[in-house]
């Protein structure tokens, strides 16, 4: 990469042509250079997931199954029909939503706290709660999943053991036999392990908001806890926009926890597993993909909603602002 | 430096603890299964009774070594080449965003986040069909290609946000002071670029290591399957026995280099990723 080949002044200047032409010819070389080297960046990024996105669509529109691909035959949203008003799917749906709303209520409540921690930790101390805090962010999420699996399991779980004081913990509790037991620790370890990242977003918006006007309001006689409302929260609130956001479309797809501890029984199902059993497990390419099309428009439908109903700034998140 | 309160100090020692305790002990609770005898699994307790290595002699020599070492390899080989074609693609992309005045910035930063929230599951199963028919199903290729669409966008970002931060006005100078333009590219900008280029890297393995979805569904043998997506696979010695432990054992060993890439760049990887998220 030389850079060089852009530096002010290399264009060709002596050939006498008017300064004005001069200019837009150094503008349409830079403009060239500049696709040149983004280009293959955003080609492959276009190819690996436009084109599975659109294939999804047409392939949802044909009866088609692996096991009996010569039957392949169009059938105009027959498959959307049949997703629809299965309550599999709703009851999917319903799981993934309020797994994403708990999680992402819970991780900013507690990511604002680690955020805090962070921000104002004393000197002796940063390194190490910054690198605790990080390790969850580090593992590996099947690996998250069978550490909470395995604490919590019946036969070699710890935590019933620990806690058979708290009402409704005894040794033969078994949580993943029921619904909201189940849900309770696929959730606890979707927080433990993207409350980090969260907590990240939140510290990045906490570092921006100026400290002459805490201190001002600190003068003033405000209360720690009214200087938070008053002066921090509105400060970063765009951060906190953002970090939602990207925790809730991240949560909407969540997939790994659920297939290691539970794959979706007693009511655990999720919409991400729902598609992946139909397509790859059944090998029901048309459905898979009618399915695989409404996830991603349920995603497309929390960004609008998102950015023109809460109006998040993403121009922020995009370095920009 | 302000001195602290005896007060100041025990809330600190108490958040200290409470942060560590939340964060290290499901770690801490998978290292220990993963020294527990098969036979002392179900007793309940967080520690192991006896302390034993049988679980990783299975893994790295036992019956599940079969399992296990391949995935290893495939993990980190599949992940390394994912990492270098994005880091390298989205170095070139970077440096034109940070440096270059051209239309259509905007659209491939917007492109970018559009990218890194689209459902994974949404693309693998057109993939897992074409893959099918191309023969690419449950091969190195058949990851890396899709490992892109997870390494790429947040590769892009963070250089950008890196890059944008870069006085390149230095390099401007060194020419003055004599410099060739490649000396003073090489003198001046490569090592300013060079820990952004590393933090990316590092945050892009981590995404390509993490994965499970394309694993799971890209592979079907050990010719490609990754370690996440072989510990589902996992069977106990018979089929009376839980692989727990192995499954414990095969974890740590995929867990601890990610711990300690952690420890020793936590500053980069914290600064990498709120730069890469909000405007830096």
């Amino acid at each position: 990469m030389t850079s060089s080949a852009v530096a002010p002044g290399a264009t060709t200047s002596e050939n006498g042509e008017p300064r004005a032409a001069r200019r837009s010819d150094r503008a349409r070389d830079e403009a060239r250079l500049g696709w040149w080297l983004a280009g293959p960046a955003f080609v492959v990024m276009l190819a690996v997931t436009i084109y599975p996105i659109l294939q999804a669509f047409y392939d949802s529109l044909f009866s088609y199954r692996l096991t009996a691909p010569s039957d392949k035959e169009f059938n105009a949203g027959q498959n959307y029909v049949v997703v629809l008003s299965d309550p599999v799917f709703w009851q999917a749906f319903l799981v993934t939503a309020v797994i994403t709303i708990i999680t992402v209520l819970v991780e900013l409540v507690l990511g604002f706290f680690l955020a805090l921690v962070m921000h104002r930790a004393i000197r002796q101390l940063r390194g190490v709660l910054r690198t605790a805090i990080l390790v969850p962010y580090g593992i590996i999420t099947v690996v998250s999943a069978f550490a909470w699996f395995y604490a919590f399991d019946i036969n070699s779980g710890f935590v019933n053991h620990w806690f058979d004081w708290v009402p409704g913990i005894d040794p033969d509790l078994n949580w993943f036999a029921h619904q909201g037991t189940s849900l309770f620790v696929i959730m606890a370890s979707e927080i433990w392990k993207t409350t980090p990242f969260i907590s990240l977003l939140l510290l990045a918006g906490l570092s921006q908001v100026p400290g002459e006007l805490e201190e001002a309001a600190q003068v003033d006689g405000a209360t720690a806890w009214q200087r938070l409302q008053r002066v921090v929260l509105p400060n970063m609130k765009a951060a906190i926009m953002v970090a939602v956001l990207f925790r809730a479309l991240d949560a909407f797809r969540i997939f790994d926890n659920v297939f290691i501890m539970t794959n979706g029984a007693n009511g655990t199902d999720v919409l991400s597993l729902l598609a992946y059993r139909t397509s790859i497990g059944r090998l029901e390419i048309g459905l898979g993909s009618a399915i695989s099309v409404l996830l991603f428009l349920c995603v497309i439908g929390i960004c609008f909603v998102a950015i023109k109903l809460f109006k998040v700034d993403l121009a922020s998140a995009r370095g920009e602002g | 430096m302000r001195t602290l309160t005896t007060r100041a100090k025990v809330a600190w020692a108490v958040i200290t603890v409470v942060v560590l305790v939340w964060a290290l002990l499901p770690v801490v609770s998978i290292i220990a299964t993963s020294f527990k005898l098969p036979s002392q699994l179900n007793l309940g307790t967080f520690w192991p009774k006896t302390w034993t290595t049988t679980n990783y002699e299975q893994i790295f020599a036992g019956s599940a070594k079969d399992l296990f070492l391949p995935a290893l390899r495939n993990s980190i080989g599949i992940s390394l080449i994912a990492t270098f074609v994005a880091v390298v693609l989205a170095t070139l992309a970077a440096y034109a965003i940070a440096r270059l005045d051209f239309r259509g910035k905007k659209l491939i930063l917007t492109t970018a986040l559009g990218v890194s929230i689209f459902p994974v599951i949404s693309i693998v199963t057109p993939l897992f069909n074409l893959w099918r028919n191309i023969g690419l199903y449950d091969t190195w290729l058949g990851l890396i290609i899709p490992y892109l669409s997870l390494t790429l966008p947040i590769s892009i970002w963070t250089l950008a946000a890196f890059f944008r931060q870069i006085p390149w006005e230095l390099e401007q100078a060194a020419q003055v002071d004599g410099a060739t333009s490649w000396q003073a590219f090489r003198k001046a900008i490569v090592p300013l670029a060079a820990p952004g280029v590393f933090t990316t890297a590092l945050i892009a393995f981590f995404i390509a290591w993490n994965d499970f979805v394309y694993g799971i569904s890209l592979t079907s043998t050990s010719a490609a399957r990754p370690v996440p997506a072989a510990l589902a696979f996992f069977t106990g010695a018979s089929q009376f026995e839980e692989p727990t432990g192995a499954i414990s054992a095969a974890a740590v060993v995929v867990t601890i280099p990610v711990v300690i890439l952690v420890l020793l760049f936590q500053r980069q990887i914290v600064s990498g990723l709120t730069q890469g998220a909000v405007k830096g």
